[in-house]
């Protein structure tokens, strides 16, 4: 269970990025957060795992508090959240499976991680993730000879090994084209349910967080406007979010 | 905290494999690591076999110290005065103002005319291969070639720094050429063009912002090399004034005060082209 | 050239009067300088006239070749010696000064104003004041062509961790990976091909400015240029020059099919 309590965040003074952002999150739930550039939907995604700071309020994973957490505490909550980029930020010259175990990083010492020394066992899940994510007879290739769309599943894949209770997707499908872009949804999806996972995607294709997530999150000017199942999600809702007639999308 | 290796994900259950290799051995890996072998070796050996001249490291270096506090703490004009020393810096700046534009002004003719995406092949190759020779002549030894034909002095100066920033542009100029979209081209050569149009239509306008940037940084290059010039070659300048009460009269304090000189000079050219940059870009 | 001065018309005032300040500050230039654009630009043909008649290397002139080429590989393992331990002393400095990987904002501002520092001071007044200390000695050009390095090398590689490496840098920090493992896991690796770049350039760049130190402090082949070209002896100095052109572009060659294959 992930719950999110009054959330707040501003960059210059007087000029609030997030205004109390409260909401929860169950396991199994593919989440989308939805609202108009330089809303704060970012702002958001990465909080959650703390590459933002933010100025106040409580991110309870499970109920522990990941804002209170110290340096150690940190890397441990970090573990157990995996994040997914637009730009799928890969170690482009080194190969799939080597950016699939960089996932395997959090959980070992750092003179093992520097030398990049995996177990057996880990090597062997990160096969097995490779195939789940179709990439079996690419382990071997260097990410930067990988379409966009196989990119970013590695990233998904290595999000995969941390063995995460949740998944934070930065806008994962933005430079991707469509047919890639239904795959990586649908893989996300399928993933959340099999794996019992919290999914939070920041997306801007409203008619593919509709089609794809079970919960929609609406945020304007930093501000909480929607927060409910993506059946509900309305024309007037949309008109509210982005200020204009978006009907269009929603067929 | 709950144990972070609970397995949320049931862990495969394959049967013990093979050792699973994470990376195949290719040329580009070897390459990268015989180029590194090869550089630390060279290095290694390099400085194990140095020649010192017999001078005791540790004394050396106490005195190096000496002489940067003389230096950088206790600046001052020396024997020359301010008014000299600011006059021949002034020298040195249009030197490397005027070379600048020499070398901009043929770089960018010759760059039109090497560049692969415009010229026949030949013509293109000829000018790549004599500019890369006028390249690999460091600028001192130019200065040094002219000095003799010309007398020493600015003339022999401009024309030795001159000659490498020409060659040094049109290099980079080509390449800004050479990355030009070819559709902006063919879209002028379809409506009947002649050569030039298209160079000051199309490709001028398309890659000035590179152009400046170059330039600017070639600025900076050639108000070094006019001090290298002016002390190696006696073509004047404040480079000849820093050589002078650096290496003849041992007048650290100037030398400090004139190396302060520089750096003011060097800081507000970088300065400048950081500027000037940005207003290219945001066009 | 008639369309283009038609083109500059239609572009307006702007450019023309960015270019006629350039000009005027040119011909000023020449004035103050008392530069003879004519006169010089004759030189030129008169300067190679000079050059083949004078420089080139005769049927004796083969036997300065051993001397020459020694000094040359001296000078060659000089500026390769002192580009790696800049390169080296550099990276540890960039990765503690740069936006992404570094300590904090003094530690960068700090690391920004030496690394600009050393960049700026001269090569001329380092050889000299190295000179003045240690003599005349290949310690002396190594020294000098490591300080200027060094400055140079901080700044690029500050610049390439900046670009290349931020983004990888936080996706691995995302899966709490510490700070060293994120080094060498992400950092290292994705700047690799640009860092190793740098340092061939570094390398041919040195070739280059030993020849204005040697000239300076009497070492490698700048000193046997310089020594040459004082003594009169042409057809040797025009064999060193011959030499140095051979060694600048074997070097740049090697380094372009490295820098091909790696990238």
């Amino acid at each position: 269970m992930l719950e999110v309590k009054k959330l707040r965040k501003s960059y210059e003074k007087d000029r609030p990025a997030l205004t109390d952002i409260s909401f929860n999150i169950k396991p199994g739930t593919f989440v989308a957060i939805i609202g108009p550039s330089g809303a704060g939907k970012t702002t958001i995604l990465r909080s959650l795992n703390q590459l933002i700071k933010d100025d106040g309020g409580q991110i309870l994973l499970d109920g522990n508090d990941i804002r209170t957490a110290n340096k150690m505490e940190l890397r441990k909550y970090r573990r157990q959240i995996g994040m997914v980029f637009q730009n799928y930020n890969l170690v482009e010259r080194l190969t799939v499976i080597e950016n699939v175990l960089h996932g395997r990083l959090g959980y070992k010492s750092t003179i093992a991680g520097v030398f990049g020394r995996y177990t057996q066992q880990e090597k062997e899940e990160a096969v097995s993730l490779l195939k789940k994510v179709g990439l079996e007879n690419f382990a071997l290739q260097r990410c930067s000879e990988l379409s966009g769309g196989q990119k970013q599943r590695v990233g998904i894949a290595r999000s995969l090994i941390q063995h995460p209770k949740v998944i934070l997707c930065d806008e994962p499908i933005a430079s991707l084209d469509p047919a890639s872009a239904q795959n990586v949804m649908e893989l996300l999806k399928e993933l959340t349910e099999e794996y019992n996972l919290i999914c939070i995607a920041n997306l801007h294709q409203i008619n593919m967080a509709k089609k794809y997530a079970d919960q929609i999150i609406g945020i304007r000017k930093g501000q909480l406007v929607f927060d409910e199942d993506a059946d509900s999600l309305s024309e007037d809702v949309l008109r509210t979010l982005y200020d204009q007639e978006i009907t269009k999308e929603l067929k | 905290m709950t144990d972070s290796e609970e397995n949320i994900i049931q862990k495969p259950k394959i049967p013990r494999s093979p050792e699973i290799k994470l990376h195949e051995t290719s040329l580009s890996r070897v390459m990268v690591i015989i180029v590194f072998s090869a550089l630390i070796l060279i290095t290694g050996y390099t400085l194990t076999h140095l020649d010192t001249a017999g001078v005791q490291i540790n004394t050396a270096f106490k005195e190096l110290a000496m002489t940067l506090n003389q230096m950088f703490l206790q600046p001052n004009a020396g024997s020359d005065g301010v008014v000299l020393l600011i006059q021949a810096l002034g020298v040195s700046i249009l030197l490397s103002i005027m070379t600048t534009v020499i070398g901009a002004v043929f770089g960018f003719f010759f760059a039109v005319l090497a560049s692969k995406n415009l010229t026949n092949a030949y013509l293109g190759a000829t000018i790549r291969i004599i500019m890369a020779i006028v390249r690999a002549i460091p600028t001192i030894i130019w200065a040094l070639i002219f000095s003799i034909v010309c007398g020493l002095g600015t003339t022999a100066a401009i024309l030795g720094l001159s000659f490498h920033s020409v060659a040094y542009l049109t290099k980079a100029y080509s390449e800004s050429i050479e990355g030009i979209d070819k559709s902006t081209i063919e879209s002028l050569k379809v409506t009947g063009a002649k050569f030039w149009v298209i160079v000051f239509q199309a490709i001028w306008p398309t890659i000035i912002a590179s152009l400046v940037s170059w330039t600017f940084i070639r600025l900076e290059i050639n108000f070094a090399n006019a001090i290298a010039v002016g002390a190696a070659a006696g073509a004047g300048g404040i480079g000849y004034q820093l050589f002078v009460a650096s290496g003849m009269s041992f007048d650290f304090h100037e030398t400090g005060f004139i190396v302060y000189l520089i750096i003011l000079v060097t800081f507000m050219l970088e300065f400048i082209a950081v500027k000037i940059r940005q207003y290219y870009l945001s066009r | 050239m008639q369309s283009s001065v038609k083109f500059l018309k239609h572009k307006g005032w702007h450019q023309t009067g960015i270019i006629a300040l350039i000009g005027g500050i040119y011909f000023i230039g020449s004035m103050i300088l008392s530069f003879d654009n004519a006169k010089g630009l004759l030189s030129v043909p008169k300067a190679f006239n000079w050059l083949f008649v004078n420089f080139r290397p005769t049927a004796s002139s083969v036997e300065y070749l051993p001397r020459i080429w020694q000094k040359l590989i001296q000078t060659v393992l000089l500026a390769i010696s002192s580009t790696v331990v800049a390169a080296i002393v550099s990276m540890f400095v960039a990765l503690i000064g740069s936006k992404v990987t570094g300590v904090n904002g003094y530690v960068q501002v700090i690391v920004r104003g030496i690394a600009s520092f050393f960049r700026n001071i001269p090569l001329v007044a380092w050889s000299m004041i190295l000179l003045f200390s240690f003599k005349q000695s290949d310690f002396t050009g190594f020294l000098a062509l490591l300080l200027m390095s060094i400055g140079y090398l901080i700044r690029a590689f500050m610049e390439i961790i900046e670009d290349e490496a931020s983004e990888t840098m936080m996706a691995l920090k995302a899966t709490g990976a510490s700070y060293f493992q994120v080094i060498f896991q992400a950092v290292l690796p994705q700047i690799l091909p640009s860092v190793l770049s740098w340092i061939l350039y570094m390398v041919e760049n040195n070739v280059r400015d030993a020849t204005l130190v040697g000239i300076l402090t009497g070492t490698g082949i700048g000193f046997i240029f310089d020594v040459y070209y004082k003594s009169f002896r042409f057809d040797a100095a025009g064999m060193t020059v011959l030499a140095i052109i051979f060694v600048v572009i074997v070097l740049e060659t090697i380094s372009n099919q490295i820098r091909r294959i790696i990238l």
